[in-house]
């Protein structure tokens, strides 16, 4: 923990010496950022922007997830639908980003049906890719003692099937939360009237750097709480058992 | 495997014994309905609840020995859980996870388990194999109560001569492939007793009975 505080107290110092060397205008000192943040804050604008960013965040990665562990799982228990689907995730996986989103706001408007399935279809081939791993490497021992003893289909996926899946649905979330935020700041830049991407964009063609780095920050801040406060209590939890020593 | 056919009574402990590679736990795989590619005719008793101890002991290590149990026979009363687990010496391991117990521990979950859904048929792949002598003959009196406290039918394979004249009424010889039965030995002493005697007067009908084949069996 102390040396975590000293790297970004280190961090925070050389941000204030760069923006002695760069000037105001293109890198504004730490301070300056934080009172543009609190002015924001006080007008209600940043909680707005904030909380609408991390609905659509929420809302794509929720869809990807359970689609994804959905393809994966189907793809790696049968040879013929990953043949089948295989092809389609290695297109869906070199289509780049960009190409996703103009496509879907061509196709379905500037509505948030578009941005928020634009996102989910940029990180659904990658929790595909990563569930079907851990579909592969399902241990058939214990799935024939879940036979034998005629486990019921809810029993076997909770306390069979999940717990080994865990590790990989740990890691497509915990990639997936990231390259998820990233997109819907791209997406809101585009094509939507709120959110940080949105506010970003306007900062951009004002050349407001002190604006950008408001923004990005508070929302950097939101997804580290959801990090700390969510995601690792979560997999603690799920690694329990894993901690005991023999 | 050709040819193969026997057929065992409620409260019968047969055990099958044969050279490696005869098909034993082919056939219980085939009796447990994990291996369909087969021709042939498996009848079951009456409700024909199973209970399978594999070789190794097949325990979900992410959950605890209770809830392994439960989780097979949610069911089951806690009296019969608990005087189960008193049977085993289990009672102290109960919120242990698996992969804090030791092979022979783990074994006992295993048996646990087996006996938690109350089975009609009860199958043994070699329940004792890698477990040294004095552990494997104390865990075979444990599961010989159980049996008697039981009685379900009970196929048990094992290449332990002992063990299996220790545990079954009756010993089915296989012959290697194609697998037949080569001799049916029926075994008098109660089960679980350990008579030095006994074992041996058995041993020698079987070498009579096997002639040629008997040097088959190691022990």
């Amino acid at each position: 923990m102390g040396w975590r505080l000293l790297s970004l107290g280190l961090l925070i110092a050389a941000w204030y010496a760069g923006s002695l060397f760069a000037g105001e205008r293109l890198l504004p000192a730490p301070q300056v950022v934080a009172l543009a943040m609190l002015d924001e804050a006080r007008s209600g604008a940043l909680a707005l922007n904030l909380g609408v960013t991390l609905a659509r965040v929420a809302a794509a990665f929720i869809i990807a997830m359970a689609l994804g562990s959905a393809l994966g799982l189907i793809m790696g228990r049968s040879r013929v639908s990953d043949r089948l689907g295989d092809p389609w995730l290695i297109v869906l996986l070199n289509l780049p980003a960009l190409v996703i989103i103009v496509l879907a706001y061509i196709w379905a408007g500037l509505t948030e049906t578009a941005a928020v399935s634009a996102v989910a279809l940029n990180k659904l081939p990658i929790a595909t890719v990563t569930v079907r791993e851990g579909a592969r490497s399902l241990d058939t021992a214990l799935d024939e003692m879940a036979q034998v003893f005629r486990m019921r289909a809810w029993t076997r996926i909770r306390h069979v099937m999940l717990p080994q899946l865990a590790p990989y649905l740990a890691a497509a979330a915990r990639s997936g939360l990231s390259l998820v935020w990233k997109i819907v700041l791209i997406v809101e830049l585009l094509g939507r009237p709120n959110g940080v991407g949105f506010e970003i964009g306007v900062a951009f063609q004002l050349f407001d750097v002190t604006r950008i780095l408001a923004y990005a920050l508070a929302f950097v801040a939101v997804m580290l709480a959801v990090e700390t406060l969510l995601v690792q209590p979560l997999e603690r939890h799920i690694a329990r058992w894993r901690q005991r020593p023999a | 495997m050709d040819e193969l056919a026997f057929g065992l009574k409620s409260g019968e402990v047969a055990a099958l014994v044969g050279p490696s590679g005869c098909g034993k736990t082919t056939l219980l795989r085939i009796i447990a309905g994990l291996d369909r590619d087969f021709e042939g005719r498996v009848t079951f008793p009456s409700h024909g609840r199973l209970g399978v101890v594999f070789q190794e002991p097949r325990l979900l290590a992410w959950r605890t020995v209770e809830q392994n149990v439960r989780l097979v026979a949610p069911h089951a009363s806690d009296a019969d859980l608990a005087a189960l687990f008193e049977m085993l010496e289990l009672p102290v391991h109960r919120n242990h996870y698996p992969g804090e117990l030791s092979l022979g521990l783990a074994r006992r979950v295993a048996l646990a388990r087996a006996f938690a859904v109350n089975p009609d048929l009860l199958l043994l792949d070699e329940p004792f194999v890698s477990l040294d002598a004095e552990l494997a003959l104390r865990l075979r009196d444990q599961l010989a109560e159980l049996v008697n406290r039981r009685s379900p039918m009970t196929l048990l394979v094992s290449h332990n001569l002992d063990e299996a004249i220790g545990l079954a009424d009756r010993l089915l010889f296989l012959s290697a492939s194609p697998a037949r039965v080569l001799a049916e030995i029926p075994v008098a002493s109660p089960r679980g007793a350990h008579n030095p005697e006994k074992i041996a007067a058995l041993r020698a009908e079987i070498a009579r009975r096997l002639n040629p084949p008997a040097s088959n069996d190691r022990s």
